[in-house]
């Protein structure tokens, strides 16, 4: 009964029904050619057409020939996800001249093909999916884009190496950038790297002149210290609210003399400072590393007497010949507008104390590889000499891999970056110390440009490697030998037999992981994690670094896993994607608002209060309910609650909606 | 009593394969549908995926609609609470859901062949176990036929409709 | 809070002495945990390696008998043998996981007019003791703290593992904390959980040994003057062999080797007695405070 209505604009449907084989991806499962001779005999279907790729040009010509010569005016494509290749089609059709929304697509490969085991299930579930697209498509209606006008500006969150270089390009494209950073410093977790893989360049020398490039930039508002509070708005129009802590120095007079530092009632150190991982402390006024960007100290609240007890003698204010120490510093929110916004938030380290058969916290001497880094560093804690905590100097040195990754307890992912952390850490404490090293790993990972070769050089450079997860660290000594030792359990699955390996120090390569507060991010971004807490890209393969919400891209380790020049590269990625948002100067919304019949709104208020986003007001001459078009993001709540069928969404009405399920039900 | 109609699941349910329309939202269920696929999980062919924008736009009478069009269950899929990409369209999913559910024990409709899930874009597997549930479910349950006259569900009614039949 | 006593065999035999502290202490502790009545083997061990599904049954049985002892309230079955505790464990949670387990599990219980819901909590003394007690309570209980007492706490391997209900698996802490709350001192060392050759010593004699010895030795090593077991098998493996240990490696050791009970109701001034200190092979007497 329904096809043989006339469409909702009063003229016939002539559908075109197009299926695709997609290579052999839907046709090895889907018989393909029954499909269409069963799409062919479906109400108002004029013709109906397999190919093999449909979303190729020669695929999207036959579309676009078939509305000229057969005057069709209703289009069902039969492919993949719409998520994928709506945009395609639609863009097709109206290349033909057909409103692009007399279009609509069946799902036959992602849930259909790639999902059922058996083939006549599939082509039966299919068809039935193509039937409710046909009903469907026959109640579409011509529907314009809205054009809205995009902000210019983009804004960073994060100041890794990620974030840093997606902001440099984008300013060096001319683009107004807001680079916000938590920590007091940019640079992040490659600021505390001693040398990077493979070429081991050191990590300070190539990464500072981009530190310095960002801060002496015109075109970056740099913000430390600061955190995303709020977003609102859509793709090309958002507001953010980012809440700015006080430093308690004015950062414009400082000029990281020191001399407060030195001056402080303190005369050593007493916080533990974060950039060495606490194996070093600093006053309560200090310089987060010598390289900091912006090159300013800062005062920590807690710490300082005079901001936390409100006595003391300010030695720090009467040595600053610039008066740059200002204790009446208070949080700061600013407001600003941007068009589109790169998260590249980053990552934090897996905690080794959850894994305490590895005798993290418990035995000083073993170390995570983030301290192992800041120990060699000459910048750090110990001026580059290897000391352990128990200030003997390491003779024997084990590195442990995936400590909390590959590990079904903890992360199962491989994070990636972890064998070549290690291999690159084996040849330093060969080459600084000459220690006698142990590797002990599951698999190798040295996958990239130049790792392999890496790898090859340390094997030659006489570190021992053992192939197994290591049960445990203990102090248990069973021979004199062992006495004084830390000895390394483990079975060498490659000669077969359980070893007991004395070291003098244990190095801990952690997995990389999602933040604490990733759920909170994404939560104020509106965009998904995956499972294991990372930001989730909007595919996989072909929208990598764009996420659900439009206007909002990724960067870096924020997505998952990756080493220096893939976050680089990534970062680079997410830049132009910015950057072709902001540089077009609109944004098209797609016509799936919601509007009021005010013939038969009874005015019951009912949809007003549902509408989270206030686009719904009364009308009090009327006594109906009005939608603001410009407010409504199309979730069609109201719809779904309006008691007279009053409240409609494009794309979606009720019509629509019945017509697919009549269509999923009634044909097959 | 020459139309006297078997209980359906003593008639057997062995052949029967049962029909399931499932309202996805886009952002969260209906990807995750999609990443299923990517992922290549098989699972039970049964179901019928409509994309709606938001959970918050399925209302009761889609799904009455999709059972009374010869639908043996009805599965709705929508973001996880705090995740709605229009931030509370599935708490309004979720009252609806409740409210029909009971409607439906009065109808004399087993209130097991309405299903509400919560899946996450990233939750491909969760996909692929809800609906091999959900069909095992509903195969279970047996067919629907809601042309028929709906039998009582609730206890009282059932007496009700007993004592009237030894009036007449 | 209600609580069931499960002994289980070991306790009504070779661990004597625990089921006497055991009920000394919960006595001294005010706690109400009777015996649950007509209690069978847990399954363990032996039964589980021959049919898995037998022993199931039977661990079932007694959750089932627990179960009907349910108030208000769910049924907190204390188990203190390190094997029943985690049997029942087990148990509960195959028939969690596992729906045609729970099916031949619920169709033996119902031939003997039994079932079971799933409701019972299985808990170990230690964890009782620690958690729903408080070491605040067991402080206020002592009246001879163990001064001077060093104590190697020897968890085994069954207790956290591969069931970490309330400690960490690979460091537990519960028994340390409850062994300083008493006045003695816990020595720090990395073999709690390290198996004391189990069965192998009553079947491939040198080898159980040597396990236990190992552990034996680490503790005196660590300076430890007494060990504290939370299982029958365990005290049974490192006290009563010391003497063979001796004539194998050429090594004396003579550590006592008393469950954490015992040492519970010393602190508490119970009488040696009550709390089977007589039983012990190697008398606890050496040991500062024990006497």
């Amino acid at each position: 009964m329904f096809m043989e209505n006339k469409a909702s604009d009063g003229e016939q449907p002539r559908v075109g029904v197009y299926v695709c084989y997609c290579g052999m991806n839907i046709a090895s499962k889907v018989d393909v050619e029954a499909l269409r001779q069963f799409a062919e005999k479906l109400p108002n279907v004029v013709v109906s057409r397999t190919y093999k790729f449909m979303c190729s040009d020669p695929g999207q010509e036959l579309i676009a020939q078939d509305i000229k010569e057969q005057k069709l005016n209703r289009i069902v494509v039969a492919s993949c996800s719409p998520l994928l290749h709506d945009a395609t089609f639609r863009k097709a059709c109206a290349k033909a001249g057909l409103n692009p929304f007399y279009f609509t697509m069946a799902n036959i490969r992602e849930q259909v093909s790639w999902v059922t085991a058996n083939s006549a299930a599939a082509t039966k579930k299919a068809k039935a999916l193509v039937a409710a697209a046909v009903a469907r498509v026959a109640m579409h209606e011509a529907l314009e884009k809205k054009r809205v006008p995009v902000h210019a500006d983009v804004m960073v969150v994060g100041a890794g190496i990620s974030g840093i270089h997606a902001a440099l390009l984008l300013a060096n494209a001319g683009k107004k950038v807001y680079l916000v950073e938590r920590e007091p410093s940019i640079g992040g977790h490659m600021g505390q790297l001693d040398k990077t893989f493979p070429t081991l360049d050191c990590s300070a020398c190539i990464l500072t002149p981009k530190m310095s490039e960002v801060k002496n930039h015109p075109n970056i508002t740099l913000w430390t210290l600061s955190d995303v509070q709020e977003v609102s708005g859509f793709s090309g129009n958002f507001k953010v609210k980012v809440k700015r802590n006080p430093r308690f120095v004015k950062l414009e007079l400082c000029v990281a003399c020191g001399q407060c530092v030195e001056a402080c009632v303190f005369k050593e150190g007493r916080v533990p400072d974060e950039y060495n991982i606490g194996l070093s402390k600093h006053k309560p006024i200090y310089m987060p590393f010598p390289q900091a960007t912006p090159a300013s100290v800062l005062i920590d609240p807690n710490a300082c007497l005079k901001l936390s007890r409100g006595k003391c003698a300010s030695k720090c204010v009467e040595a600053c010949d610039r008066a740059a120490i200002d204790f009446e510093q208070k949080v700061e929110y600013s407001e600003v507008e941007v068009g589109a916004i790169i998260l590249a938030t980053g990552y934090q380290l897996f905690d080794a104390t959850k894994m305490p058969e590895y005798g993290y916290g418990k035995y000083p001497n073993v170390y995570t590889m983030i301290e192992l880094e800041r120990l060699v560093n000459a910048a750090g804690p110990t001026q580059g000499e290897i000391v352990m905590r128990d200030g003997r100097k390491p003779k024997r040195v084990g590195i442990i891999h995936c400590v909390g990754s590959r590990d079904k307890r903890h992360h199962p992912y491989c994070s990636g970056v972890c064998c070549m952390v290690s291999l690159k850490m084996a040849h330093l404490m060969r080459e600084r110390i000459d220690a006698e090293v142990f590797n002990f790993y599951i698999d190798m990972r040295t996958t990239l440009k130049g790792y392999e070769e890496f790898y090859d050089r340390v094997l030659h450079d006489g570190v021992n490697f053992v192939r197994g997860r290591v049960a445990e660290v203990t102090d248990w000594a069973m021979t004199p030998g062992e006495e004084g030792k830390l000895v390394i359990r483990v079975e060498d699955t490659l000669i077969g037999v359980v070893r007991r390996i004395p070291v003098d120090m244990v190095v801990l390569a952690t997995a990389m992981e999602a933040h604490d507060d990733a759920d909170d991010v994404r939560r104020k971004f509106n965009i998904s994690c995956s499972k294991e807490g990372w930001f989730l890209e909007r595919h996989p393969k072909l929208a990598p670094v764009s996420t659900f919400s439009d206007g909002i891209f990724l960067a870096g380790v924020c997505q998952g896993p990756k080493d220096i020049p893939e976050s680089v590269a990534q970062a680079g990625a997410a830049a132009a994607e910015a950057l072709s948002l902001v540089d077009k100067g609109f944004v098209e919304i797609e016509p799936n608002s919601a509007w009021i019949d005010a013939d038969t709104c009874s005015g019951c208020k009912t949809c007003i209060p549902l509408c989270p986003y206030h686009a719904i007001s009364r009308d009090e001459q009327k006594k109906v309910a009005v939608v603001n078009e410009a407010l409504c993001k199309g979730c069609g709540t109201c719809v779904g609650a309006c008691p007279s069928g009053s409240a409609q969404q494009k794309l979606f009405t009720d019509q629509q909606l019945h017509q697919e399920i009549e269509g999923v039900l009634n044909y097959v | 009593m020459s139309n006297l109609s078997l209980p359906q699941a003593a008639a057997g349910n062995g052949g029967f394969e049962p029909r399931i329309v499932a309202f996805f939202c886009n952002w969260c269920t209906y990807t995750a549908s999609d990443l299923a696929g990517i992922s290549r999980m098989t699972y039970a062919p049964n179901t019928r995926v409509i994309r709606v924008m938001c959970s918050g736009r399925i209302e009761p009478q889609l799904i009455l609609a999709a059972l009374r069009k010869g639908a043996d269950g009805v599965l709705i899929g929508g973001c996880h609470p705090g995740d709605c990409h229009y931030q509370v369209g599935n708490y309004k999913c979720l009252r609806r859901f409740k409210l029909l559910k009971r409607y439906f024990e009065q109808m004399g409709i087993e209130p097991e062949r309405v299903r509400l899930e919560w899946i996450a874009a990233s939750e491909g597997d969760k996909v692929q176990k809800v609906t091999n549930e959900m069909v095992e479910q509903v195969r279970k349950l047996g067919p629907l036929n809601l042309a028929e006259a709906p039998k009582p569900h609730h206890q009282a009614a059932a007496c009700a409709v007993a004592a009237e039949g030894a009036v007449s | 809070m209600r609580y069931l006593y499960y002994p289980g065999c070991s306790l009504k035999g070779t661990g004597k002495a625990y089921d006497e502290s055991l009920v000394a202490v919960f006595d001294k502790l005010g706690m109400d945990a009777k015996e649950l009545p007509g209690w069978n083997c847990c399954g363990a061990t032996a039964y589980m390696s021959v049919d898995e599904t037998k022993a199931f049954a039977l661990a079932a049985r007694n959750l089932a008998l627990a179960e009907q002892e349910n108030g208000s309230d769910p049924i907190h079955l204390i188990a203190p043998c390190a094997a029943c505790y985690l049997v029942l464990n087990k148990v509960q949670k195959y028939m969690a996981e596992y729906g045609h387990l729970r099916e031949v599990i619920a169709n033996s219980l119902k031939a003997v007019g039994l079932n079971y819901h799933g409701t019972v909590k299985v808990r170990h003394p230690l964890d009782v003791f620690v958690n729903d007690i408080g070491l605040d309570k067991i402080k206020a209980a002592v009246s001879h703290p163990l001064k001077g007492l060093k104590v190697a706490s020897y968890y085994g391997c069954q207790v956290v593992r591969p069931y970490a209900e309330f400690d960490d698996q690979y460091n537990p802490q519960t028994m340390d904390q409850l062994m300083n709350a008493l006045g003695a001192d816990a020595v720090d060392w990395p073999l709690k959980t390290r198996c004391c050759g189990g069965t192998l010593t009553g079947t491939v004699e040198e080898a159980g040994l040597r396990m236990s010895y190992i552990l034996l030795k680490e503790a005196s090593k660590r300076g430890a003057n007494i060990m504290a077991t939370a299982c029958p098998l365990c005290q049974f493996n490192l006290e009563c062999y010391q003497g063979k240990m001796r004539g194998t490696f050429g090594d004396s050791i003579d550590l006592p080797v008393a469950f954490f009970t015992q040492i519970m109701g010393r602190a508490f001034g119970l009488e040696a007695k009550r709390i089977g200190l007589q039983r012990l092979f190697v008398p606890v007497k050496a040991a500062p405070a024990m006497a």
